[in-house]
């Protein structure tokens, strides 16, 4: 292992495919916080989880581990950060055009949160999501709960296809 | 199973599933006691949190193809699976900081029911659709007004699941609102069925209401009932009925101090079946 080891090892941990949404990295979904190589060739990763249950966790980081080994590092430490937490504002717009690409319409902005409780807003107008597949802005939401744990289920009333959403938390 | 096809680092040992498998949930997460925090009370707030969690997921787990429509099945499953991941960050938690190293396996499989600290209403049968709603509703309404005041707790690893677990119960408290309005705003049946499951869950909400568990960390008394009342005013008024907010509890032993009703036992021994049957297995 050479100087280019932090690089390297950024690349490599960024450049794995996340389980559930195997179109977009660990890297363009904001998962990996940092990495630190020491001079003997081993290198610690840091990984934010999306979420708690998230049961791809432990094959994530498996995945990880074994990639960075592939390419050389040794040996591999693969950290667990909560804190900050993630949330979708960390997919980057690279991730957000390949989840569309997909038929994921990708998350909206999310409205930051102050320190008070969260208020319970009945009724509201979820914000438009535009269709994946048609761009159609006539879309509604058929389920808030898709097929794994960060999608809600849609519906192009224009084109009339079904799509997903990656839920903004 | 070679752990090599697997790809799971040598550390983890390939272990997966139960007995076996979950890695740690909090691998790689410092866990030092910050000075100044009781290890043994933080330990019991995080065991009565994931106790109320797992319960509760148990119970959404058993809609899975029972639930009217698959859409419905999907939600109700995911809502279930955050609460399991929470209930595994707080056992893997507390087991760090009381003393006894246990892991997260050995709270949810190998307790019994007197040593459970979950809400009594979280234990109930499933109920229909209506009970199912209405009770994730009030337990998801008193769990956010306590996650959104620990998220500040001293301790980082239980600030860090109540700040992630914020945005999580905020979420099912939404689901279950709007579910239960459309219930209420519905056909003659479904009112019916939620009026009644509104009775149902009626005399087990001041063990809810005036829940205390986060009171040696800073949760302010009468924050959990202000947060109720509020949302249950709201919610009540769109859907056309009435959710009572109790008199103060009379501080019977409940829930929270292992008095449980005759449904525990039953969940637990479904829950732990494998477990038991076979310990430490793995595959």
């Amino acid at each position: 292992m050479t100087g280019a080891g932090p690089e390297l090892a950024w690349r490599v941990a960024g450049g794995v495919a996340d389980p559930e949404l195997p179109m977009v990295t660990l890297g363009e979904l904001g998962m990996v916080r940092g990495v630190e190589c020491d001079a003997a060739g081993g290198v610690v990763v840091r990984l934010a989880p999306t979420y708690a249950g998230c049961p791809a966790l432990a094959e994530i980081r498996a995945d990880v581990a074994a990639a960075l080994r592939a390419a050389g590092f040794a040996p591999v430490r693969v950290v667990t950060v909560w804190s900050p937490p993630w949330t979708t504002e960390w997919i980057s717009a690279a991730g957000r055009r390949k989840l569309a690409d997909a038929g994921i319409a990708p998350p909206g902005p999310v409205p930051a949160r102050g320190g008070g409780p969260v208020p319970l807003v009945l009724g509201a107008r979820r914000p438009a999501v535009a269709c994946p597949r048609c761009g159609g802005r006539e879309t509604e939401e058929v389920s808030r709960c898709g097929a794994s744990l960060c999608t809600a289920l849609w519906r192009c009333r224009a084109c009339r296809e079904p799509f997903e959403h990656l839920r903004g938390v | 199973m070679n752990d090599e096809a697997w790809g799971v680092p040598e550390a983890e040992g390939g272990r997966w599933a139960f007995g076996t498998g979950f890695a740690d949930p909090l691998h790689g997460v410092d866990v030092a006691v910050p000075a100044g925090v009781d290890g043994a009370e933080l330990a019991r707030v995080c065991v009565a949190l994931a106790d109320d969690a797992l319960v509760g997921a148990q119970r959404l787990a058993e809609w899975v193809t029972r639930a009217p429509e698959i859409e419905i099945e999907l939600a109700l499953a995911n809502v279930g699976l955050d609460l399991l991941g929470q209930a595994r960050l707080l056992y893997t938690r507390a087991g760090q900081v009381d003393g006894s190293g246990r892991g997260e396996d050995a709270f949810a499989f190998t307790r019994s029911a007197p040593e459970f600290r979950c809400l009594r209403l979280a234990e109930l049968p499933r109920g229909d659709f209506a009970f199912t709603v209405l009770r994730l509703l009030v337990l998801s309404s008193a769990r956010l007004a306590v996650l959104e005041r620990l998220a500040g707790a001293a301790d980082p690893v239980l600030a860090a699941v109540a700040e992630r677990g914020v945005a999580e119960v905020a979420y099912h408290r939404l689901f279950a609102a709007e579910w239960v309005v459309r219930l209420g705003d519905g056909t003659a049946e479904s009112r019916r069925r939620l009026r009644r499951a509104v009775v149902e869950v009626e005399p087990w909400l001041g063990e809810v209401v005036d829940d205390r568990v986060g009171a040696g960390l800073g949760v302010a008394a009468g924050a959990v009932r202000a947060a109720c009342a509020r949302d249950w005013r709201r919610v009540g008024e769109e859907a056309g009925v009435r959710l009572p907010l109790p008199a103060p509890w009379d501080r019977a032993p409940g829930g929270r101090a292992g008095v449980h009703t005759e449904h525990l036992p039953v969940l637990l021994a479904e829950l732990g079946s494998v477990a038991r049957e076979h310990p430490g297995a793995a595959w």
